[in-house]
């Protein structure tokens, strides 16, 4: 399977916009050799600004730009770009609905040595909870690619979470993207899986091996966490024997709260797949750190096996 | 703006009024910190900005920031004296569904340019409405009003650095220099001081100026357009209460009421 990473992907399409677009501005703290802003930074030297390890300020700075016409992407680690510079997202931006977009890198678990204090469990929660607010969370690299093509078109606030890694491409990419929308990426008839973000590629693998054991799986990437179409997850979680939702987020806020939310008054079970009311902490590598949360292939498929009542061996 | 200085300094009493009258009797009401911004929000909206009250979004406009958003009351009558939208708007401030709300919404009142309150934030917004402006070569000038308790909000000093290192002299902030925070005076409670050395060292250019001398605010909002390659800091030293004999330097008419006899007596002292 084809692997990209996100944040190179939204670097170079931030680039591409940014030929064609001069309104296209990009701040910076002090991250862009992460966020890969680096190569707007290289193209286009007037119209990004370093605004130093100053994360308020360079929200309320993008304001100012909004308000002057200009469409601006904030950059950091999402737990800052979320966290450090909330109310100045609050206050200044989303109450007016200043046309400003805030690219949150290295999202959820994803800065794995860092610990918990790089690391955003609630970022979503916290975006969300903000009236005029817009919460994305891309797949993969062809996601990412049109989702930003489509918060530069969109005039609004918007947060994008963006994961650090690598992620197999699991998005068509003759799909086309809407802001809103939930995609089918596996057809089945036994069980849904609402995931997002590097979830979808690993609900996408369990139902894989289930098919082998005769388990009809239906995997759909609800990238959109506000706003979200109710009917897409309605049309979606028809027919299904139960749901699973998988996420690499605090089952606070995010995507289990959308989907219990949109689904209340079913009685389908449903079992919620995040991370339980606590925050990360260091390790060696991703893959282990995603395990030692739950938000594993395994997990999905022992969730799904339970769903159907299937004794767990 | 074409106003002999005796015709500002009436303009600037005018606005008290307006204050007043929005507070009324027995409602909550920032009197202090609107009434010591009178004459420099005269200075500005009826002297030196290039505004349009008929086209609030006119391209070429001059742009006011109110990052003390808690002073709106003197924003609003000098943006009701201009004709940006009818007088009898200031009656119904902060009333279920008002035009003017408690503190300045860009939604809801022509003239306001941004949402403002949060303390801290404004002069960061200001900061990037005068980078955008320069994108563009516009030629726009944005003026920003900060208070000396809002000093102590660390924001005002990321913008500080932010303003200086981009070199924004399209860019004037104008310092409330009252004294007074809102529970007591700022040299006892929280002291930001010294103001001028602050602003020297992050890079600003800074005037001082007299707060309530009309004609000395209007020389120096004209002098510090010939400063380039910096950001610019009027310091206007100013009295909270300005105007209301008995409010001046009150800390309790930061965010107080008047009861129905205080009321008449600072309409009489400014009719």
């Amino acid at each position: 399977m084809n692997m990209q990473n996100p944040r190179q992907v939204y670097g170079e399409t931030l680039l591409e916009l940014g030929s064609k677009n001069n309104d296209i501005v990009v701040l910076e703290a002090d991250l862009s050799k992460s966020t890969m802003t680096c190569l707007f930074e290289e193209k286009f030297p007037d119209r990004f600004f370093e605004m130093g390890i100053g994360e308020a300020n360079m929200t309320s700075f993008a304001g100012g730009l909004a308000l002057a016409g200009k469409i601006p992407f904030t950059n950091s680690f999402a737990v800052f770009a979320a966290g450090r510079a909330y109310d100045q997202i609050r206050q200044g931006i989303s109450i007016p609905g200043l046309n400003v977009k805030i690219v949150g890198s290295s999202a959820g678990l994803s800065d794995f040595g860092d610990g918990s204090t790089h690391q955003s469990v609630e970022d979503v929660a916290i975006m969300r909870a903000i009236p005029n607010m817009t919460v994305l969370v891309p797949a993969d690299g062809i996601e990412t690619r049109k989702m930003t093509i489509k918060i530069t078109e969109y005039k609004g606030p918007v947060y994008m979470r963006l994961n650090r890694h690598d992620l197999p491409d699991v998005f068509l990419q003759d799909q086309e993207y809407e802001i809103g929308r939930s995609y089918l990426i596996r057809e089945g008839k036994d069980i849904v899986v609402f995931a997002n973000g590097i979830m979808v590629s690993r609900a996408l693998s369990a139902s894989e091996k289930l098919e082998m054991e005769g388990v009809s799986v239906r995997v759909v990437n609800v990238s959109s966490l506000k706003p979200t179409n109710e009917n897409d997850i309605k049309k979606f979680a028809a027919g299904v024997k139960g749901i699973v939702t998988a996420e690499e987020h605090s089952l606070i806020g995010g995507l289990a709260s959308v989907i219990t939310y949109i689904l209340r008054g079913s009685s389908v079970p449903v079992i919620t797949i995040g991370i339980e009311d606590r925050f990360g902490q260091s390790s060696h590598n991703y893959d282990e750190l995603l395990a030692a949360y739950g938000l594993t292939e395994d997990n999905i498929a022992f969730s799904i096996r339970r769903l159907l009542g299937q004794k767990i061996t | 703006m074409n106003m002999t200085i005796s015709g500002l300094e009436k303009k600037a009493r005018a606005l008290r009024l307006h204050i007043i009258r929005m507070i009324g009797i027995g409602q909550k009401g920032h009197l202090g910190g609107s009434c010591s911004l009178a004459e420099v929000v005269t200075a500005l909206y009826f002297y030196k900005m290039n505004i349009d009250p008929r086209n609030p979004l006119w391209e070429d406009r001059d742009i006011f920031l109110l990052s003390k958003g808690h002073a709106a009351l003197v924003q609003y009558a000098a943006l009701a004296e201009l004709g940006f939208f009818a007088i009898e708007e200031i009656e119904k401030v902060k009333c279920l569904g008002a035009m003017l709300q408690g503190h300045p919404d860009m939604l809801t009142t022509p003239g306001i340019e941004a949402n403002t309150g949060s303390l801290g934030q404004g002069l960061s917004m200001a900061c990037g409405i005068a980078a955008g402006l320069r994108l563009d070569n516009r030629k726009s000038k944005v003026y920003c009003v900060v208070g000396d308790g809002e000093l102590a909000e660390g924001q005002i000093w990321e913008a500080a650095m932010a303003a200086a290192f981009y070199r924004l002299d399209n860019l004037v902030a104008v310092l409330d220099k009252n004294d007074l925070q809102a529970t007591g005076a700022i040299t006892d409670r929280y002291n930001t001081n010294p103001h001028a050395e602050k602003w020297k060292a992050f890079g600003w250019h800074v005037s001082e100026v007299d707060g309530h001398n009309i004609t000395k605010i209007c020389e120096t909002l004209d002098s510090v357009d010939n400063i380039k390659g910096q950001p610019k800091i009027i310091i206007a030293r100013t009295v909270k209460g300005k105007g209301v004999t008995f409010a001046e330097n009150i800390v309790a008419f930061h965010n107080g009421e008047l009861t129905e006899e205080q009321f008449e007596k600072a309409c009489n002292e400014l009719s």
